[in-house]
């Protein structure tokens, strides 16, 4: 009880301190950068619950982004709630989708459940394409609030951001020391015996499903408002879902600490990358790097701490 | 004695194979049961029905005074039916201690405080302790098994089926198997022995029952299906 205790209180640290990096205004493009910086740390957490320790690969993951974005534009464009309201509207209807894929593991296993969220993902898109009401396939300009508690809009979002990941990634410790994560654990490794265990099977995998779709949709209801203009290619871009994939592999998927390890690293990578060489180049690194990690180090950078200290 | 497991006129069908044909046996509080037949008689069949690892297409399965037909599985392993595997299934990246946690936790519903010390008790018992804290991929073949056993005991069963435990270990490694499912029945769990090597199931079984193509052909103690015809048939043809 008292470790967890001194979580919360790192936690509550963390989010002061982007309070305070938000009150600087240094160079307004590090928040827009943090900014993407943050909600893949949010990003890779939700994937790894569902994807480190469940064992269920989601390529889905631009459709619960989206869904999240698109619920936003949805309630900016009918009754412009305040931002809370859209980040918790976001996540409810991502986390339905999630406990709907969660039933489709019922059937399907490995791999098949992967091409299943795939498709998930370009059936969602089509129908967002052609709804006139968010846009269409030309996208929709979002205009943001006026007056936000910190001066410029953008860092008011990194905070939010901060917030959030701070949140995602409590959530995702918590499930990993509990007996929900054991239980995870158990049935990734073999479904069958974990059942004959006693572990109800079923009913945790909803539950991955479930957070893991509540955390991705949560990261894409802000999103409207940090763009200000939504279209179904950005808010359905590929870029999500091999992100959302490698930063978890690259860090080590058995630990909440890997995701963000994966997210900071790699995401910085790419934000390095698209201002100094060129903005063409980001999957390109994440292609590469992704590769050398299956290769070099399957467990990711915490299965290689773990091999070097036990030597 | 009164009757732990009845099964009642369970049928199984996969597409227009009968793997069971309504199958009806019982098996005493207690007692030690043979399950004995040819390749593809059903037997494996038949065990993942009552463990609940597949649905039945006919026919009741009652445990401990409750119908337990149309449970999951794993509530069914919470009541005290608890099955090991032909293949063994350990959870590959815990240890072996972690590997009893989970039915401890799960199935026995003990503390995870407290599963760490029962864990090494189970261990211990079974000889496996100085493995404790080893991956399964680090184990043999026959600690394999014996893992496969004392994660069933975790879950602390009242009927443990146990699946082939000893096919492929050498004849000393299945006296010491049979050993530790001796003494298992001693502290009184009944239980279900599914079993190729003749020699062991003779030995460990007051009664057997014999299937042969989804029916049941024989039952009755070691002695009698040895001598019985149809059992003979079965194993060897006309």
């Amino acid at each position: 009880m008292r470790r967890s205790g001194g979580a919360v209180l790192v936690a509550l640290g963390v989010v002061a301190l982007g309070i305070v990096v938000a009150s600087l205004r240094v160079n307004p493009y590090l928040y827009f950068a943090g900014y993407v910086i943050l909600q893949y740390i949010v990003i890779a957490t939700a994937w790894n619950i569902l994807g480190g320790y469940a064992g269920y690969v989601n390529f889905g993951t631009p459709a619960f982004f989206a869904l999240g974005a698109y619920t936003a534009v949805v309630l900016i464009q009918s009754i412009r709630p305040p931002l809370p309201v859209l980040i918790l509207a976001g996540g409810l209807v991502s986390a339905l989708l999630g406990l709907g894929i969660g039933y489709l593991t019922l059937r399907l296993r490995g791999v098949f459940f992967s091409i299943a969220t795939l498709a998930l993902s370009i059936v969602l898109q089509t129908m967002i394409i052609n709804w006139e009401f968010v846009g269409g396939s030309r996208g929709l300009s979002v205009i943001r609030p006026t007056g936000p508690p910190f001066g410029n809009y953008v860092t008011f979002l990194f905070t939010v951001m901060v917030a959030l990941a701070v949140v995602a990634v409590m959530t995702a410790r918590f499930i990993q020391r509990s007996w929900l994560g054991r239980g995870l654990a158990a049935l990734r490794d073999n479904e069958e015996a974990a059942e004959c265990m006693g572990v109800p099977t079923l009913r945790l995998k909803l539950f991955a499903t479930t957070v893991s779709g509540f955390l991705l949709g949560v990261a894409g209801a802000p999103f409207p408002y940090y763009v200000t203009f939504v279209d179904p290619n950005s808010a359905f871009s590929l870029d999500y879902a091999v992100n959302a994939l490698a930063m978890p592999m690259i860090g080590g998927t058995t630990s909440w600490v890997g995701p963000v390890i994966g997210a900071v690293l790699l995401s910085s990578a790419q934000q390095l990358a698209t201002v100094t060489i060129s903005s063409e180049l980001n999957l390109f690194i994440v292609g590469v790097v992704l590769v050398a990690f299956v290769v070099l180090a399957p467990e990711g950078i915490l299965g290689l701490v773990r091999r070097l200290r036990g030597r | 004695m009164a009757a732990l497991l009845e099964v009642d006129g369970v049928t199984k069908r996969f597409g227009g194979f009968t793997a069971l044909g309504g199958v009806t046996l019982h098996v005493n509080t207690g007692e030690r049961f043979g399950l004995i037949g040819p390749n593809g008689s059903g037997k494996t069949t038949l065990i993942n029905c009552v463990s609940g690892a597949l649905p039945v297409d006919g026919g009741r399965i009652r445990f401990d005074g409750h119908d337990i037909t149309q449970l999951p599985a794993h509530q069914r392993t919470r009541l005290g039916v608890v099955r090991t595997f032909q293949i063994p299934k350990p959870f590959s990246s815990m240890t072996v201690l972690e590997n009893l946690d989970i039915p401890l936790e799960y199935a026995a519903h003990r503390r995870s405080s407290a599963a760490d010390a029962d864990a090494m008790e189970i261990l211990r018992a079974i000889g496996l302790e100085s493995k404790a804290h080893l991956r399964p991929a680090g184990l043999t073949q026959v600690e394999m098994r014996k893992l496969e056993l004392a994660r069933a005991m975790a879950a602390r069963p009242k009927l443990l089926i146990s699946d082939e435990a000893m096919a492929g270990l050498s004849s000393a490694e299945v006296d010491d198997i049979l050993a530790i499912l001796f003494r298992l029945n001693e502290r009184g769990i009944t239980i279900i022995m599914i079993e190729h090597i003749m020699r062991a199931v003779m030995r460990f079984s007051q009664r057997i029952v014999v299937l042969d193509a989804g029916d049941r052909i024989a039952e009755g103690t070691p002695d009698e299906i040895v001598r019985n015809p149809d059992v003979e048939t079965a194993y060897l043809g006309e």
